[in-house]
């Protein structure tokens, strides 16, 4: 597992409070991992953060599931 | 009842009348209260004044002017480090006005007041909720006006950033709820400080007379009320316009 991909599954576990085995790749942030709205929109903050990336609101919407968000961040950084 | 042991309060305009006096309240209620202002010196003679009945411990000074953007941006951060804890409590006092009526109104009259009376609370409340949201704790009081909800020949303006407060606390409020954060509003009639001051003695007169309370309110009427919004116990409260006027507006 890339780099990326460990740091996001490590904010994941540490935001949403989950157990690691449940962040999968194809785990959705709410149907799977219990997010709400809000924790969405905190997550996206602290990739932007952990990452020093902007995620733009449009972008923010389609990061649904993990791989979606380790997927945006790979892209940008690779840019 | 009310107690606040402990907590961290910021208080913007602690330099005003109202403000000054919800700063001794939350003081003495036991929390750790950050006065803000854009005079240090006035500040600094509130501290003096508000230590010399409960200590000077518990109280620190953070200037700043609302009217800059990135001064209101940095405002909670600075806060929390002098108070070294993080924000509890955020209570939006401070206010100017620039009275005119509209047809003689600048743009400048406008958006100064805009600016510091409604830009710079959301740059407050954002900054607060970012920290307040991840602790799921915290309590915004925003201090907004009886005019904010009646209007009042000559303040277009003042009324437009009051109402707009009370639109905003209302749409955080339910941003924030989820998280066991709390978003309300105090809006006072007119209270007896240097902002009403300067009417004339005759509009004081009729004013006083459209009051059912029979008096003009003094800060220590309007006090009680953030307090009462900070503490645990109102736990249960959202969204909420307090209104504190004598009667004067019964809405």
């Amino acid at each position: 597992m890339s780099e990326i991909a460990d740091k996001v599954k490590k904010i994941v576990v540490e935001h949403l409070g989950v157990d690691e085995s449940k962040v999968t790749p194809d785990a959705s942030f709410i149907d799977d991992l219990g997010a709400d709205s809000l924790d969405t929109v905190e997550l996206v903050m602290a990739f932007e953060e952990a990452f020093s990336v902007e995620i733009p609101e449009d972008a923010a919407e389609k990061i649904t599931t993990v791989k979606d968000a380790i997927d945006y961040i790979e892209k940008q950084k690779a840019a | 009842m009310f107690r606040l042991d402990g907590k961290v309060a910021l208080v913007t305009g602690a330099s005003g009348g109202i403000g000054r006096e919800i700063a001794r309240a939350l003081h003495a209620q036991g929390a750790v209260v950050v006065l803000s202002g854009t005079r240090q010196a006035v500040l600094e003679d509130v501290v003096a004044s508000i230590g010399a009945e409960g200590g000077v411990d518990r109280l620190h000074v953070c200037p700043a002017d609302l009217s800059d953007a990135a001064a209101a941006d940095a405002l909670v951060a600075s806060a929390e480090e002098k108070a070294g804890a993080p924000l509890a409590i955020l209570v939006n006092n401070a206010g100017l006005t620039r009275d005119t009526l509209a047809i003689r109104m600048k743009d400048e009259d406008w958006s100064r007041v805009l600016d510091v009376d409604l830009a710079a609370p959301f740059r407050l409340c954002r900054a607060a909720l970012k920290g307040m949201l991840r602790r799921r704790a915290g309590r915004i009081v925003n201090i907004a006006s009886v005019v904010g909800v009646t209007g009042n020949a000559g303040q277009a303006n003042y009324a437009a950033a009051k109402a707009g407060m009370i639109g905003m606390g209302k749409s955080l409020a339910q941003e924030a709820g989820s998280r066991g954060v709390t978003v309300n509003t105090v809006a006072p009639g007119f209270v007896q400080t240097a902002m009403t001051d300067v009417l004339p003695e005759a509009q004081k007169e009729k004013l006083v007379g459209s009051i059912p309370l029979g008096r003009m309110g003094q800060a220590t009427d309007i006090a009680p009320a953030v307090v009462y919004l900070a503490s645990d116990e109102a736990g249960w409260v959202t969204g909420a316009t307090i209104h504190v006027n004598g009667g004067m507006a019964m809405v």
